[in-house]
């Protein structure tokens, strides 16, 4: 038998390299240029693609493997859920609030995000940074999906998710994700990988699905518990890409640093406000509690970001600007925001209620120099107006702030009794801010921001001119159930009869 | 003896989400639904992309196509993403099967030098097209309109990085590192290759995503698969006892025979949309099929030599009848 000559034997780095980088060559019928247009305007400079170092190597062969053995369990769990009538299992059918703001705000997220890597996985020309785009790009689309599909079956029994994809587009709470994923995908690659590959993906993330997934488990939701779980992988990923590349563009060239400075200090402050949703969800939504918005900033925010941006520092990079500010706002902001959301609560498709006296009790432990003293007073105000059947309702409308496009509820960093409101004037017209990270955003890129769509003077135009219930066809919002006080709504009824049905003999 | 288990039964609220009964009736919705229709943004799009402020974030004026509603190019395979990766991960686990066995019985080692060579030369500078191919997938995915269209682009590129993946292990297996080296040169230098190249190069430099999708998905692989992949390994190089190839190459074969009918699927719907589409539609096609053609015909050529334009010509008009079908006459 003839000798088999024997094969050079490759190491995992270089055969990943020949299964990716090798595959790209220097084109000659076209410049650089023209295949890859939108590389230089953002003012960022790369000498050498080749330093790109792979933040993970995964071939598609091992990627589809892996990946379809994920989609084999959580497809199986969430049917047996379904089957099973596992939504009877939950806490309370107040917890479903915070499944509804995730499906009408966070989901179309996720859709977004798929398409803004597809575009970077695309512009950049350099193999190894456009697969592990395009990898994380077909990752969000299967989160996108996993969500609608984890979520559907609540849809059937529950008031609030059927309109999730108008309300995407119109309802006025859903513009303060939707603008984010917009502002992102309209800058130029380079920014849009800081501001969701690095910003949203590595130093947000945590803040975000931790405290989700927990909530989930916290309170006998398995169908999102397994989609987070599903997830993790995907989203380890996605952090060690978020990584690579801020290293990647700060190693390349000293120019960069400022430019990418300013980017963290905008994205920081834009996630920062996003984040006002989960604080809400965190502090009153969840009927079991993982732990209060104050103890998850702390440690995902102060002790994950702090030694993050120590790490980062030897590049030259400083924290945040809006870290001190964010700082100042965690012990507030979730009631602020909840307070807003109970009094424009005829205008979401979720319910919002006044917390009961063990809740209460609960936040002034857990916000000792806050709660008893700003808010719970407030709170009491409230109770006292519902309980005379004359429940508050701010039917005026909410100044939205130009940039984060929330409501202006949050009071000044060092002085909790007075709102914090900021103005400037562009070209002649008046546009109003929640803050000064928002401003200062604004006042660097006028031209975009003007151009935000806002919910809120859409009310006066065609087809609604001022009529809510116009408003409401027009969100796809049904008055009298999706909307309003969770007490005495139609999911408290049918939660507590089904549940009556499968924990009873009556 | 049938026994029913009970459950506790509970009188649902409704079948599926809005958007989804609007367009199919009160009913239960299936995944690929669910996960497809109306879920890309598509009203008050806050900002306008600062590369490229004539244009919304997502545009339909992109292309030349015109479709009343973007959402009726529907994957005839619906696939979603776990339908998609359900699928791909079997048939890469008999890819994975078929390496090992031609490895394992040392079948690499029993082809002939010059069957090699024709296997090499022709398969290995493809892995180059191959990413080409994924990179313009990706750009339909990027900037196409509707996530029922853009949706199956992006399975489609990765498929494309994984053809690009599955030839470079070819190349290692029947010739080392030295192959890929060697397949890399004659992609950038030799003359065999340049017209395909330039195709290539001419697909990434096109910002038209439906044009880029004709070009790429129909024209070019419409003639190159067929061509390199059933003519030239399954046929020509088994017939002279060279089937170990076609065993590394059954990947791509057959999901040229699967994704060809959701590329027409697609081209089916929009030329039935109205004259102007399909005149566009005819015009793409002929123009890039054409070019595909030339261009495939130095590379046919390496394995076929004379018989290189017959086979070409053959193809041709195989894709004109399947064209055809779609409602396309070239």
């Amino acid at each position: 038998m003839d000798m088999k000559v024997a094969k050079k034997k490759l190491g995992l780095k270089d055969k990943y390299k020949l299964m990716t980088r090798d595959l790209g060559w220097e084109p000659s019928y076209h410049s650089k240029d023209e295949l890859y247009p939108y590389m230089n305007y953002e003012g960022i400079k790369i000498h050498d693609w080749d330093k790109w170092e792979d933040p993970f190597r995964l071939t598609m062969d091992a990627y589809w493997k892996y990946q379809a053995e994920k989609e084999r369990k959580f497809y199986a769990i969430i049917d047996a859920h379904a089957q099973n009538n596992g939504h009877l299992n939950l806490t309370d059918a107040r917890y479903l609030s915070a499944l509804k703001i995730f499906l009408q705000a966070i989901s179309p997220g996720e859709y977004a995000a798929h398409r803004g890597f597809a575009r970077v996985g695309r512009e950049f020309p350099g193999v190894g940074p456009q697969v592990a785009c395009q990898m994380q790009a077909i990752d969000e689309i299967r989160h996108a999906q996993t969500q609608i599909h984890a979520m559907s079956n609540y849809n059937r029994y529950y008031n609030g998710f059927h309109a999730f994809a108008d309300q995407r587009d119109r309802i006025w709470y859903t513009s303060v994700a939707r603008s984010f994923f917009d502002d992102s995908m309209s800058a130029g690659p380079f920014e849009f990988m800081i501001a969701i590959g690095f910003s949203f993906e590595y130093v947000l993330t945590n803040l975000l699905f931790v405290p989700f997934m927990s909530g989930a488990a916290y309170n006998g939701d398995m169908a999102t518990v397994t989609f987070g779980f599903s997830a993790q992988s995907d989203e380890a990923r996605h952090m060690t890409l978020g990584l690579e590349v801020i290293k990647f563009i700060l190693e390349q060239d000293p120019d960069n640093l400022p430019i990418v400075q300013n980017w963290i200090d905008k994205w920081f402050w834009r996630g920062f406000r996003v984040l006002g949703l989960v604080s809400t969800m965190m502090d009153y939504m969840l009927p079991k509690r993982v732990m209060s918005w104050r103890e998850a900033w702390d440690i995902y925010g102060v002790e994950n970001g702090g030694a993050l941006f120590k790490d980062l520092a030897r590049y030259g990079i400083k924290p945040p600007r809006g870290w001190d500010d964010a700082e100042k706002a965690i012990d507030h902001m979730s009631h602020q925001f909840m307070l807003g959301l109970y009094q424009w609560s005829f205008g979401t498709a979720f319910h919002s209620w006044i917390p009961s006296d063990a809740d209460m009790d609960w936040l002034a432990g857990k916000y000792p120099h806050t709660f008893d003293k700003y808010y719970r007073p407030r709170w009491k105000h409230i109770k006292k107006l519902a309980d005379a059947g004359t429940p508050f309702k701010n039917y005026g409308l909410a100044r939205l702030c130009q940039t984060c496009q929330l409501p202006s509820v949050f009071t000044e960093p060092d002085d909790p009794t007075l709102t914090c409101h900021r103005e400037t004037v562009y070209k002649g017209e008046k546009y109003q801010f929640c803050s000064d990270g928002c401003q200062h955003i604004f006042e660097n890129e006028p031209e975009k921001y003007i151009q935000a769509w806002l919910p809120m003077p859409q009310l006066f135009q065609d087809p609604i001119n001022g009529d809510l219930g116009e408003w409401m066809k027009w969100v796809s919002l049904l008055d009298g159930k999706d909307n309003g006080d969770y007490a005495g709504s139609e999911d408290q009824k049918n939660f507590e009869a089904w549940r009556g049905l499968a924990t009873t003999n009556q | 003896m049938q026994i029913d288990l009970r459950t506790v039964a509970i009188q649902p609220q409704r079948q599926a989400f809005d958007h989804l009964v609007r367009r199919f009736g009160d009913k239960a919705a299936s995944r690929y639904q669910e996960g497809s229709y109306d879920i890309q943004a598509a009203e008050n799009l806050h900002y306008r992309p600062t590369w490229d402020p004539d244009h919304q974030l997502y545009d339909a004026s992109l292309t030349r196509i015109v479709m009343a509603d973007w959402y009726a190019l529907k994957d005839p395979r619906q696939f979603y993403y776990s339908t998609y990766t359900l699928t791909r991960a079997r048939q890469q686990e008999t890819a994975e099967a078929n390496f090992s066995f031609v490895e394992s019985r040392g079948l690499a080692d029993m082809l002939s030098d010059e069957l090699r060579a024709v296997a090499l030369n022709v398969l290995v500078p493809l892995r180059h097209a191959a990413w080409g191919a994924n990179q313009n997938n990706t750009t339909v995915c990027g900037y196409g309109y509707g996530a029922i269209f853009t949706q199956p682009c992006m399975y489609h590129a990765m498929d494309n990085l994984g053809i690009a993946q599955y030839l470079s292990r070819l190349g290692l297996l029947l010739g080392d590192t030295e192959a890929l080296d060697a397949g890399k040169k004659a992609w950038l230098d030799d003359a065999s290759w340049q017209p395909l190249r330039r195709y290539v190069e001419d697909c990434l430099a096109c910002r038209d995503p439906f044009e880029l999708f004709v070009a790429q998905n129909l024209a070019l692989d419409g003639l190159l698969y067929p061509l390199v992949y059933e003519r030239i390994v399954d046929q020509h190089l088994s017939a002279q006892g060279a089937s170990a190839v076609a065993m590394l190459t059954q990947f791509m074969s057959d999901w040229f025979d699967e994704t060809r009918k959701w590329v027409d699927a697609v081209i089916k719907v929009a030329a039935a949309e109205s004259d102007a589409n399909r005149a566009v539609l005819t015009e793409w096609t002929r123009q890039w099929s054409a070019r595909a053609a030339s261009a495939m015909v130095p590379v046919v050529e390496l394995a076929l030599g004379s018989g290189a334009d017959e086979a070409v010509g053959e193809q041709l008009e195989a894709f004109r009848a399947r064209v055809l079908k779609t409602g396309i006459t070239l």
